[in-house]
């Protein structure tokens, strides 16, 4: 078997894009993201719920697209529910450099995500890794608004 | 039809350095070539020979060199007139490709012709390049867009087309072989229908031009668009075939250089077609390169490449089926190219996995959002072929698309 493969889809990725957590929809008081990568069709749907200090106190998602974009978006949910926006940021930023450098000692605050650094490896799916992040993104700048975020520039 | 058993197709990938290449460690399964063709050691042979002994301006230099080039491009206009069976090679304008054919319609005939209230009739299987400069036309004049529905099969309705074609219909434009379906369409009858209510017929020849015999007489169109890379020539070459007399009532699209007769300050006179559609200096080397294409073509011939090419895509078309939770899309009878969807997999996974085996296949949605969305799929896995592909290379991705199965299920 392919190494770089094996790298790219190891079991808990390919697990959670399968059974994807936190698929669904929050009907009151979330922002909600429409986000989606134009250049291959996959999209995103995300509602965050934002508590009073601010935080991300819930966030769901739905959406199609690739098993990475689906595991990502899985991740990245179960990783920064219940987190402050400024911890968000900074797993944003640490993902971001996760799937686009080499970073040899990945941060420990990445946790389970970090098993997707073989995307690295893989240029043009970095997108994909990245649309779940680019529409939480949006939605923490956003407020109370409808957004739509792309991975093209309009 | 031309005896086709004689050909020696093994001996023929010898005429195409780049199938030697290896991908990922892996020699290469190139089944990309509805979106590029891969160019033959003659076409290659023919764009150096050009730059080395022929190269200079064309139609303007009074040099003995220039007059070199200037034959060397005319030459290759009279090729791809003879090619398309063109009844005159001042028929044939050179242009980048399928895409800048279309527009330079949408842009002259369409803006010259077409009223509020007109209809523009195109086809729900249309690539972007076919739907795009329409919208563009469509918007700029208050014209309408409607279009032929696609049936499950892949086929096209044309039970639908006697109430489609109205009197409104003002050009009818429509692809020879669908480039995500395979789908072969009836494209004589498709213009002998347009005509019957005077409309204009436009075909997009980019999947078929390369494939198999195109008669822009016998099939009755009134232009025909096609693209050089997808049939062994460079990359920004192509041509538009008009009727003389359509062409004749068109005004020039972009204004400069080589497409004048006359300049003043204050107007100008234009050449005749094709000269007034040419502005600039046309890419000489590429018309070359598509004449030595055509040449290398017509010497295996057409009809032997089309047999060839459907026995692969319906070889891979059977394989496919055998494999669980894959549907093929489109119809038997096709052109050479297979799409697919595998419940296992999303496209992009599996070209991703595929590529990793040698294996070039294009995952997406092949430049036919509409027709995607219509058929509620995000995207599909499409294998192209040409000559130079082989059944044992389809019988090869079948492996790597069985693993594929078992490492994503």
């Amino acid at each position: 078997m392919n190494s770089e493969l094996e790298e790219l889809y190891q079991q808990v990725i390919l697990d959670h894009s399968r059974r994807p957590r936190n698929m669904g929809e929050i009907a009151d008081g979330a922002v909600h993201v429409h986000g989606d990568n134009p250049s291959c069709g996959d999209e995103i749907h995300l509602h965050v719920k934002f508590g009073a200090d601010g935080g991300i106190e819930d966030l769901k998602f739905t959406g199609q697209g690739c098993a990475i974009s689906q595991a990502s978006a899985s991740m990245m949910t179960l990783k920064v529910k219940g987190k402050s926006r400024a911890d968000a940021g900074a797993m944003l930023s640490a993902f971001h450099d996760l799937v686009t450098t080499e970073v040899s000692d990945p941060p420990k605050l990445l946790g389970d995500l970090r098993l997707l650094q073989g995307v690295r490896k893989f240029p043009q799916r970095v997108k994909c890794a990245m649309l779940a992040w680019r529409a939480l993104e949006q939605a923490m700048e956003a407020g109370d608004k409808e957004e739509h975020v792309s991975t093209e520039s309009a | 039809m031309q005896q086709t058993n004689e050909v020696n197709w093994q001996a023929i990938r010898e005429d195409f350095p780049i199938l030697r290449e290896q991908i990922h460690g892996q020699p290469l399964i190139y089944f990309d070539s509805a979106a590029t063709s891969q160019k033959p050691c003659a076409v290659l042979a023919a764009l150096q020979h050009y730059y080395e002994h022929d190269n200079a301006n064309v139609h303007r230099g009074l040099h003995g060199l220039s007059t070199r080039a200037t034959e060397a491009y005319e030459a290759a206009r009279a090729k791809v007139a003879r090619y398309l069976n063109a009844a005159n090679e001042d028929e044939i304008t050179f242009t980048r490709g399928t895409t800048e054919s279309i527009n330079l319609v949408a842009n002259t005939w369409g803006v010259k012709f077409l009223r509020e209230g007109d209809v523009i009739l195109l086809t729900e299987m249309e690539h972007h390049s076919n739907l795009v400069p329409w919208q563009l036309l469509a918007e700029r004049t208050g014209a309408r867009l409607r279009f032929v529905p696609v049936q499950e099969d892949g086929a096209l309705a044309l039970g639908a087309l006697d109430s489609l074609l109205t009197p409104e219909v003002k050009i009818f434009a429509f692809t020879h072989i669908s480039n995500s379906l395979g789908t072969i369409n009836p494209v004589a009858d498709l213009c002998s229908a347009a005509r019957a209510v005077g409309a204009v017929s436009l075909v997009d020849a980019a999947q078929s031009a390369g494939h198999l015999p195109v008669d822009v007489q016998a099939m009755g169109c009134d232009f025909l668009a096609l693209s050089g890379h997808k049939m062994c020539a460079p990359t920004g070459i192509g041509a538009l075939y008009g009727r003389a007399e359509l062409l004749e009532a068109m005004p020039p699209w972009h204004g400069g250089g080589e497409m004048i007769l006359s300049v003043q300050f204050e107007r100008s006179t234009f050449k005749k077609a094709p000269g007034k559609f040419e502005a600039g200096t046309p890419n000489i080397a590429g018309a070359v390169g598509l004449g030595a294409a055509i040449d290398y073509l017509e010497g295996i011939g057409r009809a032997a490449i089309f047999e060839h090419d459907t026995k692969l895509a319906t070889y891979a078309h059977r394989r496919l089926e055998e494999l669980p939770g894959v549907r093929v899309l489109g119809p038997r009878e096709r052109g050479g190219l297979v799409a697919f969807v595998m419940e296992a997999a999303h496209p992009h996974d599996l070209t991703t996995y595929a590529d990793q085996y040698g294996l070039a296949l294009r995952g997406g949605h092949h430049c036919t959002q509409p027709l995607m969305r219509k058929l509620g799929l995000p995207g599909t896995t499409r294998a192209s072929f040409y000559f130079y592909n082989t059944i044992e290379e389809i019988d090869r991705m079948m492996e790597i698309l069985e693993n594929a199965v078992r490492f994503f299920a």
